[in-house]
């Protein structure tokens, strides 16, 4: 098959990969480089389940090909803690049960610190229309948009 | 993996993209942000052998300011327009479209370029831009055309964009400032495409009005008769009465609860838009 090399910095790595044109970066992601914690849900964009940081923005790892990410920056769930110093979102997910079956939270947590990257202190509102690609079927969305005001909050006091 | 095969090239100019087209043995498709096209790809709804991705020509990702005008390279991201990050000549109405557009990680990614591409009937880039008199440029290998959007625009999923040719900016004239306008989209899941979609602008002080439904089985259609009525300020009830007379006349096959959806779509919008 036609391969491809890829470079790109993988939560802080260096990694060089090969790829075929046609395997998304979140095939890539799961299958080549074994970074699982990305979740594949309905593949086309609407589930937010696949969700990553790539150059900066938030995107869907499905609706991107790997060869795509070459030369880029990433996060995966995997680089958003610090060693075993949960993320403030992780923390308050976890501390405000923002999960249930826990396949969408990857994807909510990706979601929303790119979020609190762009605006320390959203609104309820902001929140809500910030997410609204994220799909979760059973936590319910409310401990979820409590979650990120708790994370926001926390990271607001530690700026200060 | 779930597309069928094909040759990947990251075109590094315009000229190598329209080159790299040309040249193609076999079925040949462009990528901008690819937030449809690589779900129909993954879907194998679209047949392509060699995919030419444009992401890294930074011209298509210019904007250009005249007085007249606003021109915004193909490559500009619906998330461009909700951040306000590039100029807006339409007194929000495009910043408030673009940020309607699906959800957050699609908007980082897909482009206004790639959406009127499409043509999807249903996508909101589409009938705003048919709402704002926007023209589409294109190149290729003999140079660059302009068309209007309405005469880009042939059908659902159908432009006038040849095999050789890209989108390279779509111009979107300035609206003046006294200008008003309103969108409705009904779409039944927040970020879903829309199941109709009506833009209105009103500037009473130059006498215009503008009124277009969109998402329905054909291209955006212009509203005339319910444009003047929407400027001689009738009431929203004679308003639905004159709309439904116009849909009725141009949109034949809208089956009765079609036909009151669009009504209702317009007739808010245009609420919106005086009130």
């Amino acid at each position: 098959m036609n391969r491809q090399q890829v470079t790109a910095t993988i939560n802080g790595e260096h990694k060089e990969f090969l790829c075929e044109p046609r395997q998304s970066l979140l095939e890539v992601l799961r299958d080549e480089l074994f970074l699982t914690g990305t979740k594949e849900g309905c593949n086309d964009g609407n589930c937010g389940s696949c969700n990553v940081i790539l150059d900066g923005t938030l995107v869907n790892s499905c609706c991107i090909f790997g060869v795509e990410a070459n030369g880029g920056h990433i996060t995966t769930i995997e680089g958003l803690s610090k060693g075993n110093e949960l993320h403030p979102l992780q923390q308050t997910f976890l501390e405000g049960t923002g999960m249930q079956c826990g396949f969408c939270t990857p994807g909510f947590l990706i979601a929303a610190s790119a979020l609190l990257d762009e605006n320390s202190e959203p609104t309820e509102e902001e929140i809500r229309h910030w997410l609204v690609g994220n799909l979760c079927r059973c936590t319910g969305y409310d401990k979820i948009v409590k979650a990120v005001q708790d994370a926001a909050l926390i990271l607001r006091e530690r700026a200060l | 993996m779930k597309p069928a095969p094909f040759s990947y090239y990251r075109a590094t100019s315009i000229d190598d993209a329209i080159t790299a087209l040309s040249g193609a043995d076999g079925m040949a498709a462009v990528l901008a942000g690819g937030q449809s096209l690589v779900p129909m790809l993954n879907l194998r709804l679209s047949p392509v052998d060699h995919l030419i991705d444009l992401r890294s020509i930074a011209a298509l990702s210019r904007q250009e300011e005249t007085p007249e005008a606003i021109c915004y390279g193909a490559l500009t991201t619906h998330a461009a327009f909700e951040d306000g990050a590039v100029p807006d000549g339409t007194n929000g109405l495009m910043r408030y479209a673009a940020s309607h557009i699906a959800y957050r990680a699609v908007r980082n990614r897909g482009t206004l370029g790639g959406a009127l591409a499409l043509a999807d009937p249903a996508a909101d880039w589409l009938t705003t831009a048919v709402a704002l008199d926007a023209s589409v440029t294109l190149t290729g290998p003999d140079g660059q055309r302009c068309l209007a959007i309405t005469d880009f625009v042939v059908g659902p999923y159908y432009t006038q964009i040849a095999e050789d040719e890209i989108i390279d900016s779509v111009v979107v004239p300035r609206r003046s400032a006294a200008e008003r306008w309103g969108y409705y989209k009904v779409a039944p899941k927040v970020g879903e495409y829309a199941k109709s979609l009506a833009v209105a602008l009103i500037d009473p002080a130059k006498a215009s009005a503008r009124l277009v439904i969109g998402a329905w089985s054909d291209v955006p259609l212009v509203l005339k008769a319910g444009a003047s009525a929407l400027l001689e300020g009738v009431k929203q009830h004679d308003l639905a009465v004159i709309v439904q007379n116009e849909l009725d006349l141009k949109m034949p096959s809208l089956s009765p609860a079609e036909r009151r959806l669009h009504t209702s779509s317009v007739v808010r919008a245009a609420e919106q838009a005086r009130s």
